[in-house]
């Protein structure tokens, strides 16, 4: 089971859930199974077309899957996903 | 040359924990005071990144504020006190730098960061150190210092999270690193990720993170350790969490070579379908004639707790799931803080249910207080 670690101003729409253990084979498969199980994170994460949105990076282990196989990473048992969306505060 | 002539007596005795250490030296603190940084914002990240450059003796300052201190600042940024309300951010903060290091220079630049001034600003610095709070301004930072060749030191926060990284740092004999737009190529859509006057942000955390912001831009002056150059550092403060991921250059990033239109490219400059306003003065006027209204406030329940004046409290995201409970007969005034929830709001219901009595109260509850009841709380 791959761990989806959720960033905070997700967590709203996990019902606060911090990360998610999913057995999914790829990333597509992942982002899937947490867009199913918290609907209402998908327009966060998708855009119309069901594409990661550009502001919004995934990581597996400390690798961009932009640097990998994108969707079609794989992902393996303890592999931890994180998403880190784009922000901008500092005043 | 005598590398200690540099250098006062005074300045000596101020920098020696600097100086002993053995792989920072003379040659660092050296390196330190010959150094021009820009720090752009002197809010949240901007205080502590001010503060410690100023105290560790980086020889010139420049600060880029539009802004003036207002209340709702002292909770984060600390360059501030109360007597400092109403005044420029620059003055305020010059003064402050001053009184903590006299042996540096502070260049002040009171105007907002623009395609059109920011490359001769940022000419006459080493490095920029950027604590802006939008898009449009991130990426404005970042092509200008790809343009000129200048390290991007970056931090940014959000309520509980913080980034930090180096962008287009060229080590000595180095090739230059990614900058930001290879971390994120496009900005969010306007609306999906709210800024920190919207969303909010703990009070430390800029504290945190600043620091680390400056802790970079020291190592990239001095050339000591390795920087966050191809690494993006981030925290998360509710579960005291660190990670540093990787940031590759991307060949397919394209090159920038000019500035261009940032509130456009962030898609700020989309045009919106007007809503019917009505101001303060108009809505006073309304509830001591007493006309018959509604008054519907679209804001947070937290927010309304702070201040409230007796609209019907239903929150922007559940409007369309509550249409029946706005009145279709009398006239209907929207507000939020500022008017902008509010509006988005009237467009929802005029959309989908056709309505066509719905007024956006202009400048939402805060030119409302301004104006009609002065006596009431702010935020």
């Amino acid at each position: 089971m791959a761990t989806i670690l959720i960033p905070t101003p997700l967590r709203k729409f996990t019902g606060n859930a911090a990360q998610l253990n999913v057995d999914a084979a790829n990333i597509g498969d992942a982002v899937k199974a947490v867009t199913e199980k918290y609907p209402d994170v998908k327009k966060h994460l998708l855009d119309e077309n069901g594409q990661i949105r550009s502001f919004i990076n995934i990581f597996v282990g400390e690798d961009d899957i932009r640097d990998l196989q994108q969707e079609q990473t794989s992902l393996h048992a303890y592999t931890e996903v994180s998403i880190i969306p784009a922000i901008a505060g500092g005043i | 040359m005598n590398q200690q002539s540099i250098f006062s007596k005074e300045e000596l005795a101020r920098y020696n924990r600097h100086i002993i250490i053995p792989e920072f030296g003379m040659e660092g603190q050296q390196k330190l005071k010959q150094a021009k940084v820009l720090v752009i914002g002197s809010g949240g990240l901007g205080s502590p990144v001010l503060l410690y450059l100023a105290a560790a003796g980086v020889g010139t300052l420049g600060i880029v504020d539009f802004d003036r201190v207002d209340d709702s600042n002292l909770q984060r940024q600390v360059l501030f006190g109360v007597n400092e309300i109403g005044q420029p951010k620059v003055v305020a903060a010059k003064q402050r730098l001053e009184a903590l290091n006299p042996f540096i220079k502070i260049n002040i630049h009171e105007v907002q960061l623009t395609s059109a001034n920011a490359l001769d600003l940022f000419r006459n610095y080493d490095v920029i150190a950027d604590g802006t709070d939008n898009f449009p301004t991130r990426y404005l930072v970042n092509d200008a210092s790809v343009i000129l060749g200048k390290p991007n030191v970056y931090a940014s926060i959000f309520q509980f999270d913080g980034q930090v990284s180096v962008f287009n740092y060229t080590p000595p004999g180095g090739e230059r690193g990614p900058n930001y737009r290879e971390l994120y190529p496009t900005p969010p859509p306007p609306g999906l990720v709210p800024s920190c006057a919207e969303g909010g942000v703990l009070g430390v955390l800029p504290g945190i993170i600043g620091s680390m912001q400056a802790l970079e831009v020291i190592k990239v002056i001095t050339g000591i350790g390795e920087t966050l150059s191809g690494r993006l550092y981030t925290f998360d403060a509710l579960r005291f969490t660190s990670r540093v991921f990787k940031i590759r250059k991307n060949p397919a990033t394209p090159a920038i070579t000019t500035l261009t239109d940032y509130e456009q490219f962030c898609g700020l400059k989309t045009p919106e379908q007007p809503v019917r306003e009505i101001t303060a003065a108009e809505l006073y006027q309304w509830q001591v004639s007493g006309e018959k209204f509604q008054l519907i406030d679209v804001r947070e329940p937290h927010e309304y707790e702070i201040v409230n004046i007796g609209g019907k409290l239903i929150p922007l995201a559940s409007v369309a799931e509550r249409a029946g409970e706005i009145d279709q007969d009398i006239k209907v005034v929207v507000h939020c803080k500022m008017g902008g929830r509010s509006a988005k709001a009237i467009r929802e219901l005029e959309t989908i249910f056709g309505r066509n009595n719905l007024y956006n109260l202009k400048g939402g509850i805060l030119a409302y207080i301004k104006e009609v009841e002065p006596a009431l709380p702010t935020y």
